[in-house]
């Protein structure tokens, strides 16, 4: 139903819609899924204005990475569009063939949020928002929460603004927020850190610390303070970390002599180690809870070469998930389910080159979505149509994100070589 | 944004010179014998000084020696193993590395054993910690098959995180794809097996 809205809004506004390239067979209920062709999105501009322009600059750059508009730029000399306060100049924004205008006002020490319907020429939406001063950490946040909600109003879908990703660089796992500002380092130097996984309610990262002798998983508190160790992972090499949707379980990986095979620990209460897979001298690796938390998606290499398989998260009723050719078909690795649980996103081997590709899981049809140098380890936004992997295609390895829909790919910039990224659910 | 670049660049490359320049961590040397022989004290008030140089001097050259050989023993403990690319099956050609250290081992029992598997880069980064395990419970499986008991041999794996060679060339990673030993513990005074 949420899917819904956007489609009604468009019609309303006489904008078609594109039909969809490739719809999911229909499951409980027609299912509507919106493509925009790049050519056919809504185009938008953030209005000029006098002050605010940090949350003006911040905000005009949510919307262009939400890839869901086309973004009008305005020209340098744009001052005679400002208009009077109070009186929208609805006609010279028609002129710049934008669909929709976002105005940001200040009233009083707080800010409106305006959307325009130009066409129906009309606020279409509106909020007041109290942002911190520009200095304070959390001002950027605030405006990025403001995106996405301005994104909610169009298309039905929030924006993934408010996000942040963390990644490994140089044995360090660092955090950044989803536009690459504000870099921190979360785990100390010297050590070396792998496989950073975010809780759902982004407020702890779980990562492998590897030691001498020993990798233990470590809960890291993202404001800062102590780490402390899960259940079951104080001794041997634990791995592949991976929160329930409730936050309440992590499933792992633990690897001995006998084999590597995937354990659920409740971190809620800090107990009850439950061994999910055994396979004697085969790896299990890589666990992903489906959004019920009713399944995990695993890599196994129980026939041969790494391939992902799904189980109950009991353990139970384990079976072949991502279809591959015994033989041909390369390694894959990686598999992350996406947020609404339609798809999954994992890497494969092709040609000595991991790619990344995601699975409808209904149909289970694999699409490449890459294939220019190494692409590895995908990573879903939480609006389940943004895909960030690491790519060497800069000549180093660095964080790049994918719109899946209208394949517009851009870079993270990062400083120093990224991998094993981790995507937020959005902030609050 | 500047000075944070250059800082995390400074990070960044004290980790990688702590990673990639990395050696295998040294046996420890050989200590000096115990007090009791290595002192060796006149055997009476009447000895004569000749007596005691010559006694000082064998025992001398005998405790050379014996690091020399301690020296061989310890390297053939230490000696790698390689592995073909996304395998952990040991190789035929290390089976006689690998019979010489159950050997030592089982000359030596007080020695115990840290076995590390290692990756190329080539591989899914995390899957390569798993394929590193497997690789250092092949060497451990093998020892224990010879006789050598379990217990003595812990395994970990570092993946491709700890690179001998940083080529991207074959000969860099079949240089990576390799298991390391290192002695833990009773790794002085070691003898050569008979």
């Amino acid at each position: 139903m949420q899917r819904a809205l956007p489609l009604m809004l468009l019609a309303a506004l006489g904008v078609a819609p594109l039909a969809a390239q490739d719809p999911p067979p229909p499951q409980g209920g027609v299912r509507l899924v919106l493509k925009y062709d790049p050519g056919a999105r809504p185009s938008l501009v953030v209005t000029p204005g006098s002050g605010l322009d940090s949350a003006r600059a911040i905000l005009r750059r949510d919307l262009d990475f939400s890839d869901r508009f086309e973004t009008v730029i305005l020209p340098e000399a744009s001052g005679e569009l400002t208009g009077k306060a109070g009186a929208f100049n609805y006609d010279l924004y028609r002129k710049l063939g934008a669909a929709y205008a976002v105005e940001l006002a200040d009233v009083g020490g707080r800010t409106q949020v305006r959307l325009h319907d130009l066409a129906a020429g009309k606020v279409a939406a509106q909020v007041e928002a109290t942002f911190p001063p520009v200095t304070d950490p959390d001002f950027r946040m605030q405006v990025h929460r403001t995106s996405d909600e301005v994104v909610r109003w169009i298309t039905g879908t929030p924006g993934i603004a408010s996000t942040r990703f963390a990644f490994v660089a140089g044995g360090r796992v660092y955090v950044v927020d989803a536009d690459g500002v504000n870099l921190r380092a979360l785990t100390p130097e010297g050590a070396t850190s792998l496989s950073p996984t975010w809780s759902p309610d982004g407020s702890r990262i779980a990562y492998t610390r590897l030691q001498e002798g020993r990798g233990p998983i470590l809960l890291q508190p993202v404001a800062g303070g102590a780490a402390t160790p899960v259940p079951g992972t104080t001794t041997g090499l634990n791995i592949t970390p991976s929160f329930s949707p409730d936050g309440k379980l992590l499933a792992y990986s633990s690897s001995t002599e006998q084999g590597t095979n995937i354990q659920v620990a409740n971190v809620a209460q800090n107990c009850c180690v439950q061994r999910l897979t055994v396979g004697r001298f085969a790896d299990n690796l890589s666990p992903t809870f489906a959004p019920d938390g009713g399944r995990l998606a695993f890599v196994s290499t129980r026939s041969g070469p790494a391939q992902v398989y799904t189980m109950g998260a009991d353990g139970t009723d384990a079976e072949l998930f991502v279809p591959f050719d015994f033989g041909v078909t390369g390694p894959t690795n990686g598999p992350e389910w996406s947020p609404e649980g339609t798809m999954l996103a994992f890497h494969r081997e092709v040609q000595g080159n991991p790619q990344v590709y995601v699975m409808d899981v209904s149909g289970r049809r694999v699409r490449q979505l890459t294939s220019s140098g190494r692409n590895e380890d995908p990573t879903w936004a939480p609006d389940g149509r943004h895909v960030a992997f690491v790519s060497d295609r800069s000549g180093r390895r660095q964080l790049w994100v994918i719109d899946i829909d209208t394949g517009r790919t851009r870079q993270l910039v990062t400083p120093g070589a990224a991998r094993l990224p981790a995507w937020s659910r959005r902030l609050k | 944004m500047h000075v944070r670049s250059l800082a995390f660049a400074f990070a960044l490359v004290a980790v990688l010179v702590a990673c990639g320049g990395k050696q295998a961590p040294e046996l420890p040397a050989p200590q000096e014998a115990p007090a009791s022989t290595a002192a060796a004290p006149p055997q009476g008030p009447n000895a004569d000084s000749a007596a005691a140089a010559e006694r000082e001097r064998a025992e001398r050259e005998r405790r050379e020696r014996e690091a020399a050989l301690a020296g061989a023993v310890g390297t053939d403990l230490k000696a790698m193993i390689h592995f073909d690319y996304d395998q952990s099956d040991v190789r035929a050609d290390d089976a006689a590395n690998l019979d010489r250290k159950a050997a030592i081992l089982g000359a030596n029992p007080a020695v115990r054993l840290r076995i590390s598997g290692h990756a190329d880069e080539r591989g899914s980064d995390e899957y390569n910690l798993a394929l590193g395990m497997r690789r250092a419970a092949a060497a451990k499986r093998y020892l224990e098959n010879k006789g050598v008991e379990g217990a003595r041999i812990e395994v970990i794996s570092y993946g491709e995180e700890r690179p001998l060679a940083t080529g991207t060339d074959e000969s860099s990673y079949a240089n990576n794809r390799r298991d390391e030993f290192d002695v833990t513990a009773g790794g002085t005074n070691l003898v050569a097996p008979q």
